[in-house]
């Protein structure tokens, strides 16, 4: 089986891209991390990437280019000038985009997420605006997974299951101007768009702090209406091994004590995002597959 | 020759400027108590080479929707010293 192609997106203040180029390479996937130079050709010959080389484009989180103006503006405004019509072919056939944390804030600011499709435009519809904190929120999250079939990224997880994954950012509150949040909203649920909300141990919609920067709606993730990009503010990539998480030693402690010695899960629950995505990559190049007789 | 054109992007009526609000509370903290309310805004001074007024004012328009600000949380007011 060819393994599925991963490009991983790096300009200056990106971070976590090793992480994820490793969750993505254990996993057997054949991932790259590519500068944002290589894809527009300003490097030397051997170095230039070619985004149609690949299955899927990862944008990882940090703080590209400083933060500066907004978080996201300006890699956004980057990737659109060098790259608009290559990322439009891209998700136009349907290959899978991530965006973690200041990667969803690029996808935002391109508008391509929500990017409903009844007005397609360049402009962005919502914000990842400042926490209402004012502060870097950093701290495991608990994010109910709410798609019903339709994210590429999560047809592997079970719709109502909790996964904990850290967050890291200060403008993470997803954010809808107030005329248009009762026809946005219902729209999301339509459309099958919101894929994370934030919750409590319970699994209710609760607020500060489990939702850790005030998110209209509790929303931690969304999708497009295709369900081929997904941008989350949590980093699943920080969460690939169960020992990632900072209260594994005295969760796995607690748990012996109440259930006694028995083996336990190795894995974190970031590691069923990238699963997901790779096992319906690898079943859409079945699909695609043509068979001669 | 250049103009200056100075842009500022603010939050728009109803957003929450936890900034300003922070600000506020820690010069309330610091004696001042009569400060009511603190909001934050972000100043750009641009040059640019001198052109028509009206082409002017639609290219920095045009740089405000494209990058400067997010029409979803910003209002912005542009100012040029001709």
């Amino acid at each position: 089986m060819m393994p599925s192609k991963i490009c991983i997106l790096r300009i200056e203040g990106t971070n976590c891209e090793l992480e994820t180029f490793l969750s993505f390479k254990r996993l057997g996937a054949s991932a790259e991390i590519v500068h944002l130079k290589q894809l527009i050709g300003a490097v030397k010959e051997r170095e230039r990437r070619n985004l149609k080389g690949y299955d899927l484009l990862v944008i990882p989180g940090g703080f590209s280019s400083g933060d500066y103006i907004r978080a996201g503006a300006i890699l956004a405004a980057r990737i659109k000038g060098a790259l608009g019509k290559e990322i439009e072919d891209f998700t136009e056939n349907g290959n899978p985009v991530l965006g973690i944390c200041n990667g969803f804030q690029v996808l935002v600011e391109m508008g391509l997420l929500p990017g409903f499709t009844h007005e397609k435009t360049e402009m962005q519809q919502v914000a990842l605006t400042t926490n209402d904190s004012a502060r870097f929120e950093c701290r495991p999250a608990l994010i109910k997974h709410e798609s019903k079939g339709k994210c590429v990224f999560t047809r592997g997880i079970e719709e109502g299951s909790i996964l904990k994954m850290p967050c890291a950012h200060a403008e993470g509150k997803f954010f809808i101007e107030e005329k248009k949040r009762e026809e946005y909203i219902p729209l999301l649920e339509e459309n099958d768009q919101i894929v994370f909300r934030y919750v409590d141990t319970d699994g209710t919609y609760a607020s500060y702090p489990w939702n850790p920067n005030g998110s209209i709606y509790n929303v931690a993730g969304i999708c497009n209406p295709e369900g081929n990009i997904l941008g989350l503010m949590p980093h699943p990539e920080r969460a690939f091994y169960a020992f990632m998480d900072s209260e594994w030693s005295r969760a796995a402690r607690e748990r012996r004590r109440e259930e006694g010695e028995k083996k336990e899960d190795a894995y974190g629950d970031g590691k069923r995002i990238f699963e997901s995505v790779l096992d319906y990559l690898q079943s859409r190049r079945f699909l695609k597959r043509k068979v001669y007789k | 020759m250049t103009i200056e054109v100075e842009v500022t992007i603010k939050l728009k009526h109803g957003v929450a400027d936890p900034e300003g609000e922070n600000t506020k509370k820690a010069l309330n903290l610091l004696g001042f108590k009569n400060v009511r309310s603190v909001k934050t805004m972000k100043t750009f001074r641009i040059e640019i080479e001198p052109g028509e007024e009206e082409k002017v004012k639609y290219e920095v328009e045009e740089m405000c929707r494209k990058l400067l600000a997010n029409p979803v949380i910003h209002d912005y007011e542009i100012s040029v010293a001709w």
